[in-house]
């Protein structure tokens, strides 16, 4: 199906009786019960799995000389040891810049230099702690980011520059430059990477694991070892947290294939959690200036943003300044992206990249500018808004509501009764403050394909789509059911495998919307099959019947199986628009105003993503996104050891997330908006607009709170303390 | 993990006496740390020596009207007996403060004591550490390392690192004693303030306890009275380790109590300090965190202690 031009008025979707209804998870009775087969547990897809632990480089950059494995190979238990040098460099992936494994160079700490399998894991963990490396460390590494973006600010050509921002910056009544700083961040799902992979033969491979991508991995892993894809499958149904980490093959999968065709009989490896630090990828560090211009009457004539973040040599960093052509109108808009070469491990994608990091700066920058101009900041974001893309004013945004949000927001939130006083409200000890921040996020879509089939009145769906925790299994479900009139119980799910027709996958937002259009596509096809079959046209399909003239059938007394496989492809007509979510965030906060400490009092999101396929699933993704957001704000922080060019922070004691305790109420308001450019379904992604913006609220709470504008994250008490007034 | 053999004991002389006997042995009591280390092969025993079986899990009243509390009695027991809660609430507070529900229910009274570093690169067997390699060198003392957590005071320049526990400084501050049985059978008491050692050079030397010597309790003197508060200051609201800590027992005499967690290798306290109360918090700070020799990531931990004992003499 070709989705090439707007949905017009749809029956279907716009009197929907599943789409957009409250849908409990239906994949939840299998996860409350623990018997959703995640892929370390898949204990019965393959008889005789051994264990395999890989072994990591200790030193960030240079060459191993030499390893010992004879005392691990000797070890109990041990079947098979596969180490770095014995196995010429694999190709890299889709993706990857940093090779996954062979070769004798050394790009990052922890990178995979050994696997060994044996009968046991402890027996494969015991044994790889055996093995003895002798390095050739690298030249020392610079890792300063901000001395590198003084270097490199001003310099190459600007990847947006639209109008003339020399002339605003030079007359403008108000104006703000400023440099913002966020860390590393990584994605520490609580399922570490993890596969079972049986290429016992060397030939067939099999791969039960948990990834977010099916089909690029299936890819990558046919260009890392150079096999036919036809020769692999790939399984993924369950993944217990992607958030971009497992976009793209990893180390786990490769251990384990390594270890498998070694040993000769299927391995199954996890990584171990400091693995998840240094081995796997994370969100770069950014350092961020953002100069803003602005008139009396407040608005933005000159958004002046640009950013550096670190890479390995090809790689995309993470660029802050992605959301800045597009969110705020202003007469000129110059934005530019620095990467800069590191011997880290592999930066890459991390929910929402890009605009994750980059609204993190840009809504404080807008916070400070307010208050610049004396004007409340919901005000000053609504006095910016644009329906049209500011560097490219021709495109119109296909559907955008923001102002809507920031009104929802603010009355809900009940935000003009605010103190709009910096450090003037007490609680106790507690010092009080209110922060707003907007979201933006794209709308990218991805074609995705599906096959229905019906037999007997009961439906399957088979797709590679993947549920990463998002719901997918639900809104599939529910888009199958309401396009054959079918109920959900009628209707049987198969996703996340390889032998299953190709979907978008989960990532960027863009799985819901494009995966419910591939499904909505192969029912339509499968409906043309059915009408095909009775000899009718324009058949209506709604009670489990089938209806035309004269025919009114019932699905269930249909002879045999029919079945139809087809995919959304996308129109060039959606490149005439601007496709994007939006949001508004409202936060309360508290600071202790002794320690310093800050604890996030309420929380709401109002948000603009098109039709909600399901508030249920859709909200627990917001609110997901909002927690992420809050150890964002205020603990997460990968601690960079500029020595030795790895990150010291190994497990979730030492990298904060946000827990129970720091999670208050929160509020989703989801606002009744339809898309008719973005999908079939006229409905957007939500999953990772949750996460934009709403740590600058925090931020920007934190400040209305103690008066101490902090704009280096997270935002821990030793950047407050200094600020806070004498205790007596 | 390395391969190691297991018994079971069922006295704690025997267990002191097997401790010294076999080479590399290690009791075993709720294992939240013990055997997240072996597996990490931090700690590598040769044989370890499980002492759930001692009895010793209860509080019983001492001759001096104080509590016995038994080596083996968990965090969650301590802090829920209403003797505790009502007599020691500094106690309470402080275990309760720490880990999660789930290891609390694990967590013994003498394992406690003996949990070792949370130092990133204690962790990091790729790393050299002193305290884990005796002679490897300090990574968390070299440029551009990572010592945000790390301590500020009774630290060396052999090892900066701190001790973890919140239970100790409960304990620290209620002047509590160790009891312990040694290899030849006698037992011996240990105040606290002598229990953990500072690292000079030798930091693998953690405590007073001789090889095979095990704990069997912990003893509090009779009731003190006074209110008694634990501030445990962390990045996030739960299950996270201090960054600095205050216990504090303040008498309606004025006299008062100061300990510390998070700053140092063993629970902070000084009588010079306790007397400095009555003149405020930056007179108790400069007596106990006089001489500290802070990294410049950790500074901020003198304020921080400052602030909040001040903060916490300001509540109502
Ligand atoms: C994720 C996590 C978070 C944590 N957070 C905190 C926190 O916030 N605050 C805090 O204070 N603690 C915290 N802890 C540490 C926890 O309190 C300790 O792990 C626990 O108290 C250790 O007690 P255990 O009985 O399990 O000791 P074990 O692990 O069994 O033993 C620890 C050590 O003590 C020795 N030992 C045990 N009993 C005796 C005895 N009777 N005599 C002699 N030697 C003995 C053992 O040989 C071993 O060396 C945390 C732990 C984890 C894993
Ligand atoms: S501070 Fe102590 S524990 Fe940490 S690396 Fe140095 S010696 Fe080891």
């Amino acid at each position: 199906m070709k989705f090439d031009k707007a949905a017009g008025e749809n029956t279907l979707f716009d009197n929907a009786e599943f789409v957009g209804r409250p849908t409990h998870r239906i994949d939840g009775p299998l996860k409350v019960t623990g018997t959703a087969p995640y892929a370390y547990e898949r204990h019965d897809v393959v008889e005789g799995q051994l264990y395999g632990y890989p072994l990591g480089s200790a030193i960030s950059h240079g060459l191993i000389v030499s390893m010992d494995a004879e005392a691990a190979r000797n070890a109990p238990g041990v079947r098979a040891v596969v180490t770095t040098l014995e196995i010429d460099p694999l190709e890299k992936g889709m993706n990857n810049v940093a090779r996954l494994f062979g070769g004798a160079e050394v790009q990052h700490y922890h990178q995979a230099i050994a696997v060994v399998v044996a009968d046991s894991f402890e027996q494969a963990r015991a044994a790889a702690s055996l093995i003895e490396v002798e390095y050739e460390k690298g030249d020392p590494a610079d890792y300063d980011l901000g001395a590198a973006f003084e270097r490199l600010q001003g310099s190459g050509e600007m990847d947006t520059d639209t109008g003339d921002v020399e002339a605003a910056f030079s007359s403008a009544a108000a104006l703000l430059d400023e440099m913002y700083h966020t860390p590393s961040q990584s994605h520490m799902a609580m399922e570490p990477h993890a596969s079972i992979v049986d290429w016992s033969d060397g030939d067939q491979m099999t791969v039960w694991t948990s990834n977010q991508m099916i089909n690029w991995n299936h890819g990558s892993l046919a260009t890392t070892f150079g096999l036919d894809e036809d020769k692999i499958r790939v399984e993924s149904p369950y993944i217990g947290g992607g958030f971009g980490g497992k976009l793209w093959l990893r180390a786990d999968a490769v251990l384990a294939a390594l270890g498998s065709r070694a040993a000769g009989a299927p391995v199954k490896l996890a990584l171990p959690r400091p693995f998840i630090m240094n081995n796997t990828t994370h969100r770069s560090e950014t350092v961020q200036r953002i100069r803003l211009a602005a008139g009396e009457d407040g608005k933005l004539t000159g958004i002046w943003h640009e950013a550096a973040s670190h890479a390995l040599p090809d790689g995309r960093g993470e660029d802050a300044t992605a959301q800045t052509p597009f969110f705020y109108a202003s007469d000129s808009i110059r934005a530019k992206h620095h990467i800069v070469t590191m011997s880290l491990p592999e930066s890459a994608d991390m929910r929402a990249p890009g605009e994750a990091a980059g609204l993190m700066a840009l809504e404080v920058a807008m916070d400070e500018m307010a208050e610049k101009l004396g004007m409340d900041p919901v005000e000053f974001r609504k006095v910016n808004d644009t329906q049209v893309n500011p560097s490219n004013p021709e495109q119109e945004f296909s559907d955008r509501n923001f102002v809507e949000c920031l009104d929802r927001g603010a009355e809900a939130f009940r935000w003009t009764d605010r103190n709009t006083a910096p450090g003037a409200t007490r609680d106790g000890q507690w010092l009080v403050g209110h922060g707003v921040a907007g979201a933006y996020r794209g709308a990218l879509v991805l074609p995705s394909g599906s096959r229905a089939l019906l037999e007997g009145g009961k439906l399957v769906i088979e797709t590679d789509m993947t549920d990463i925790g998002t719901g997918s299994y639900t809104i599939l479900a529910q888009t199958a059911a309401e396009t054959m009139g079918l109920t959900l119980d009628d209707v049987e799910m198969r996703m996340g495998n390889s032998a299953y027709p190709v979907s978008s996958g989960s990532g960027g937002q863009f799985g819901a919307a494009s995966s419910s259009a591939g499904v909505y596509a192969a029912c339509m096809a499968l409906r043309e099959r059915i009408a095909e079959q009775l000899g009718v046209e324009e058949a209506e399909f709604r009670d489990g019947r089938v209806i035309a003239g004269d025919t009114d059938r019932a699905l269930s007394e249909l002879e045999g199986q029919i079945d139809a496989v087809d995919s959304i492809e996308w129109g060039d007509f959606q490149s005439e628009y601007q496709m994007a979510t939006f949001g508004a965030h409202f936060v309360e906060v508290g600071v202790h105003a002794g320690t310093g400490e800050t604890r996030v009092r309420r929380m709401l999101a109002v948000c603009d993503s098109g039709r909600i396929l399901n508030p249920i699933t859709a909200r627990s993704q917001v609110i997901g996104g909002m927690t992420m957001a809050v150890g964002a704000a205020l603990s997460e922080d990968m601690a960079l050891d500029s020595g030795r060019g790895m990150f010291a922070n190994h497990d979730l004691a030492g990298y904060e997330v946000a827990v129970h305790a720091d999670i208050p109420e929160q509020e989703v308001i989801f606002i009744d908006t339809l898309d008719p450019v973005a999908s079939p379904l006229k409905a957007k992604g939500v999953g990772e607009l949750g996460v934009c913006g709403v740590a600058a609220a925090v931020a920007n709470a934190v400040y209305n709170a103690t008066g101490v504008r902090v704009r280096e994250y997270p935002v821990t008490l030793d950047k407050l303390i200094g600020g806070l007034p004498a205790i007596g | 993990m390395r391969a190691f053999s297991y018994e079971k004991v069922t006295d704690p002389a025997q267990a002191a006496a097997r401790a010294a006997e076999v080479e590399g042995a290690k009791f075993l009591a709720g294992g939240t740390n013990l055997l997240d280390l072996m597996k990490l092969e931090i700690e590598r025993p040769a044989h370890v020596i499980d002492v759930n079986g001692l009895g010793l899990d209860e509080i019983t009243e001492t001759e001096e009207g104080g509590l016995r509390i038994g080596a083996l009695v968990t965090n969650t027991a301590l802090s829920a007996d209403a003797r505790i809660r009502r007599n020691y609430a500094v106690l309470t507070r402080a275990i309760a403060a720490g880990a999660s529900g789930q290891l609390r229910n694990k967590a013994t009274t003498g394992g406690n004591l003996l949990q070792r570093t949370r130092c990133p690169y204690f962790y990091d067997t790729a790393q050299p550490c002193n305290k884990r390699a005796p002679g490897s060198g300090c990574a968390a003392l070299s440029e551009g390392a990572f010592s945000r957590q790390l301590g500020v005071i009774g630290t060396s320049d052999a090892c900066i690192a701190t001790h973890p526990s919140d239970m100790a400084v409960g304990m620290r501050v209620l002047d509590a004693v160790v009891e312990t049985v040694t290899p030849e059978g006698m037992t011996r008491s240990i105040p606290l303030e002598e229990f953990h050692l500072l690292p000079g050079d030798t930091p693998e030397r953690e405590n007073a306890l001789m090889p095979g010597e095990l704990i069997t309790a912990v003893t509090l003197p009779a009731p003190v009275g006074g209110e008694q508060k634990y501030h445990k200051v962390r990045d996030r609201a739960s299950y996270a380790f201090a960054l600095v800590s205050v216990a504090l027992i303040r008498q309606p005499d004025g006299t008062e109590r100061v300990a510390l967690g998070g700053v140092a290798p063993k629970p902070w306290r000084s009588a010079a300090a306790d007397a400095e109360l009555s003149n405020g918090a930056a007179a108790v700070m400069a007596e106990l965190l006089g001489g500290a020799r802070p990294t410049e990531e950790n500074a901020f931990k003198i304020t921080l202690a400052e602030r909040t004992l001040a903060a916490m003499l300001a509540e109502e």
